[in-house]
């Protein structure tokens, strides 16, 4: 596989100026002339729609909700970095640049995150123009505030429900194109498969999910928005659709899949109550702004937390990162978090917890100012956990939450095969071993609303229309391959349904392949997860039919791609033997139990492939890194 | 905790449905109302019957999936909460529980709880956005939007477009949905070249696609799980009339202010 970065030359602050000057365009009369098929709606899909779509580009556009409104980006909570410097407290394109270079343990590729600190400026007054409702100052300007790895405040945020009205706004625009003919949407629909010509990505296989139809849609090029895969360890914060399917579905045809075992753990998450749980909640990072992190220093202290004096607490995050304390990146929350609870000082009933305490605040800033920054965070956790925060310290515990890991792109974000690309949380380009509070909604803004326009002209310049059908060869042979699948999944009827083996996986992989890894961990659930998957085509049980809406199906499909991808995950991990990010193994730390990085024979992406005989071989795609010094990620 | 549900049942759009009974037990109080359906459907598939067909996907109030008329009253009995919200310590052992879709006209049921509201799509596609192409835009600081404006911008666009302001009126209009983006775009100064224009195509788009009128029952802002007040209706009314008093004075071409 051959790994090209295409990083154009240059110093790094000019690189992607002078690279949108220098690539091929298709002209504007040209552009109707070409179809574009865009996979996902949410930040990423919808906004690379919208645009594409203002510039002539004939655009088909799919998601599985039953609007595009639905995508989970929706979801996210606390904000949206750029840095506009609006509060002058020395932002820059720079240091942005940096902070997301460093916060991701020196793992994510230079030319690709100064772009991205670049456009985070064009976002925000994209979002401002389409009527994204952020919060505002008195005075009429907008509001920041700080989030993890930070020491400015360029978080721009809609109280805590950023990631809502950006997509929306993402949303808008694309029923604005929608209406204008330029888009045809089709929700309700699953891509099950991409479809290649002559080595080149030429469209997908989809099924609608209420009728079960099983349809071809051929193009010019192929984006792939889908998102992250954190619902492999089953409970994480995301969406319960979430899924590895399109991504997998890539990687089988010939995609690099990059960086797998790279999977972030949010330390500020509602606890785990019991064997009926579906998914957890995030308590969004902008908490740890007002809130402080503690529990009790003895072990086994179980006393309400008010009953705790101040001198038998430990404010372990203050005590141990006194420059950036609670608002330490999220590996190293998450990690201290698990640290203390295997020390046998967690709180709660399961002793899998930590406080998260506001009345430090509310004494300081008054009840109404808290209730105004996260009162509806606060009536989350008073719903999920009947207590309240205002009078009790929150319970919190680190859970999935995001992928850093994705499809390999290239700095066009073209994956090894020509005319797919990747977008958003689907690939894996910006963020490293971790990723910052913030920087996935700036992300998937910047590839759609203004990397992709671009980048995807320099392909379609040199690969004119041609008349391609979905009556082509291979896109009836992939057809008839998701035929097959299909059938096979919907004639199961064992005794098992299919979320008991999701919730047997992710909990394999949430013990060994989750906080903490090590080898022995990883090789049993390499030798476990075939054996898994095996049972899995016995046992498993699927009623109904292929015919119509059959959401036990849906789910199947998506599980029995978990089933496959988790494998690759873990191998990922295992031959990573250094600790970096969110990627913790426990061989490798230093004698503080911090994580020991490993950059003579490690600063590499690991990409992936599908070999000859199915098994996955690893590819490595060298980080060269010019312009910033590696160094030992210090938050002390 | 042991319960009896009466769920609603339909196998096609055009199938008759009806209630059907189901006991679940060991249901925990902690549990979510999904998770609680969650177990009854896992019962069901290993029996290799047909599950409860519903929408969720973010399960925690934001996505706007889940939709479900829980003992008479969408989203159930809780307010300012959605299904998904709903947690099981809100009923009490023995109880039974009445579970049907939205009722909607302009909502049709696709099967069991899963109704087809793409006619919420169709509004917003009839004006509920700014016409700002990618790159159009000025900096975000150089037009100032009092806080207040943009406060109440924001209340109006905390909308999930669930429907459950649908399912609960009696016409089964749309009014507080699209009154919520009418506002939500009106109240800020970007929203303002095409503000008359959007409200006169949306009401219109509103009532091709089958919704009902507003007779100002008030049920909507009792069922909205955002609170969405029904004075951004009135709002809505207000710009209405004046689109339509300017549609009349300048022909079609309708300007702001
Ligand atoms: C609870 C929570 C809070 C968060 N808060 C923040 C925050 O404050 N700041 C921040 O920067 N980031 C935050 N994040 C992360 C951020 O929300 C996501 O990384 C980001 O929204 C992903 O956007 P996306 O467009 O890549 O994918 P998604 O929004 O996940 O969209 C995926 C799309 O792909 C479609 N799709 C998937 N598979 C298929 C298929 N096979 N066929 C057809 N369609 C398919 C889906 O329908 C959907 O439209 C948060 C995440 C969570 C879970
Ligand atoms: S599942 Fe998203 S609002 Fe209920």
């Amino acid at each position: 596989m051959e790994l090209n970065s295409k990083v154009p030359d240059g110093p790094l602050d000019k690189k992607w100026t002078s690279h949108k000057g220098k690539i091929k365009l298709v002209n504007p009369a040209n552009k109707r002339k070409y179809k574009v098929i865009v996979v996902g709606t949410g930040l990423a899909g919808a906004s690379a729609a919208a645009t594409l779509s203002e510039l002539g580009y004939q655009v088909k556009a799919f998601c599985f909700q039953d609007s595009p409104r639905r995508a989970h980006s929706i979801a996210a909570q606390g904000g949206i970095n750029a840095a506009k410097n609006y509060q002058n407290d020395g932002d820059s394109v720079y240091r942005l640049f940096y902070d997301t270079i460093k916060g991701g343990d020196f793992r994510a590729r230079e030319a690709n995150v100064h772009r991205l600190a670049e456009v985070s400026l064009n976002i925000i007054d994209q979002c401002v123009a389409q009527g994204v409702p952020f919060a505002r100052e008195y005075g009429g300007t907008l509001s920041n505030r700080s989030f993890g790895g930070a020491q400015v405040s360029r978080t721009f945020y809609a109280r805590g429900q950023t990631g809502q009205q950006l997509l929306l706004g993402a949303y808008a625009a694309l029923e604005k194109e929608i209406a204008r003919g330029g888009v045809k949407m089709y929700p309700f629909t699953e891509m099950l498969d991409v479809v290649l010509v002559d080595g080149r990505a030429r469209g997908i296989v989809t099924r609608n999910l209420r009728t079960g139809k099983i349809e071809s849609h051929v193009a010019d090029a192929v984006l792939l928005c889908t998102g992250g895969y954190s619902t492999v360890f089953y409970l994480s914060t995301n969406a319960k659709g979430c899924n590895v399917t399109a991504t997998w579905r890539a990687y089988k045809r010939g995609a690099g899949f990059a960086n797998p075992c790279f999977t972030q753990i949010h330390p500020t998450c509602i606890p785990v109550t019991g064997e009926h749980q579906s998914k957890l909640t995030l308590m969004s990072e902008s908490l740890r702004n007002d809130g402080r992190i503690w529990v009790p220093k003895n072990k086994g202290d179980k006393r309400s937390p008010s009953d705790i004096p101040e001198g038998e607490r430990d404010y372990y995050l203050e005590r141990k990162y006194p420059s950036f304390g609670n608002l330490s990146p999220r590996d190293i929350a998450s990690r201290a978090a698990k640290e203390v609870c295997d020390e046998g000082r967690g709180v709660g009933s399961s002793g899998l917890g930590v406080y998260l305490d506001f009345s430090d605040a509310i004494k300081r800033l008054g009840r109404s100012a808290i209730e105004a920054r996260y009162g509806n965070l606060f009536d989350i956790y008073k719903q999920i956990t009947g207590e309240n925060p205002y009078e009790s310290p929150m319970r919190i515990f680190p859970a999935p939450h995001y992928t850093m890991g994705g499809l390999w792109v290239d700095y066009n974000l073209m994956t090894t095969i020509p005319g797919l690309y990747a977008l958003g949380e689907a690939n894996f380009s910006d963020h490293g071993a971790n990723r910052l509070g913030a920087s996935a909604l700036m992300q998937g803004l910047a590839d759609g609303y203004f990397v992709i326009p671009y980048t995807i002209g320099d392909f379609l310049a040199d690969h004119k229309p041609d008349g391609i059908s979905e009556t082509h060869k291979s896109f009836l042979d992939t057809e008839r391959e998701v035929k097959e699948r299909l059938s096979k999944l919907v004639s199961l009827r064992g005794n098992r349904s299919i979320d008991s083996f999701h919730r047997e996986l992710g909990r394999l992989m949430w013990d060994n392949c989750g906080m903490s890894r090590s080898k022995a961990g990883l090789t049993e659930t390499i030798n476990k997860i075939p054996e898994l998957r095996e049972r899995f085509y016995k046992e498993a049980c699927v009623p109904g039919s292929g015919e119509d809406l059959n959401q036990t199906l849906e789910r199947a499909g998506r599980v029995a791609d978990f089933l496959e991808f988790a494998e690759v995950m873990c191998r990922d991990a295992l031959d990573r033997e250094e600790s970096c990010g969110g990627h913790f193994r426990s061989e490798y730390q230093t004698e503080e139990g911090e994580a020991k990085r490993n950059d003579d024979d490690y600063c590499y992406a690991s990409v992936w492939g599908k070999s000859e005989d199915g098994s996955p071989k690893l590819f490595k795609e060298k980080l060269n890194f010019e312009n910033v010094k590696l160094q030992t990620r210090s938050y002390k | 905790m042991n319960l009896t549900l009466l769920v609603w049942r339909q196998e096609t759009p055009t199938s008759e449905g009806s209630f059907k009974e189901y006991k679940v037990n060991d249901v925990s109080p902690d549990s979510s109302f999904l998770e609680m359906l969650d177990l009854l459907n896992e019962e069901l598939e290993v029996k290799g019957e047909a599950p409860i067909a519903f929408e969720h996907d973010c399960r925690e109030g934001i996505c706007g999936s889940c939709s479900m008329v829980v003992n008479g009253k969408p989203h159930g009995p809780n307010k300012l909460a959605t299904t998904c919200q709903l947690h099981m310590r809100s009923f009490k052992d023995g109880d039974t529980i009445v579970i049907e879709p939205w009722r909607a006209k302009a909502f049709p049921v696709i099967k069991d709880l899963v109704v087809d509201r793409s006619a919420f799509d169709k509004i917003i596609q009839a004006g509920g956005f700014i016409s700002v192409n990618t790159g159009a835009a000025v900096d975000a600081n150089s037009i100032l939007i009092d806080k207040e404006s943009a406060d109440s911008a924001f209340d109006a666009a905390t909308c999930i477009g669930c429907g459950a302001c649908v399912a609960a009126c009696p016409n089964g209009s749309a009014m507080l949905f699209t009154a919520a983006k009418v506002s939500h775009l009106g109240l800020l100064a970007q929203g303002q070249p095409e503000r008359y224009s959007r409200v006169i195509n949306m009401v219109k788009e509103m009532d091709a696609q089958m919704f009902g009128g507003c007779t100002n029952h008030g049920e909507c802002q009792e069922a909205c799980p955002k609170g969405i007040s029904i004075k951004f209706i009135s709002r809505l009314n207000r710009d209405y009339l004046k689109g339509r008093l300017l549609q009349i004075v300048q022909g079609s071409g309708m300007k702001a202010q």
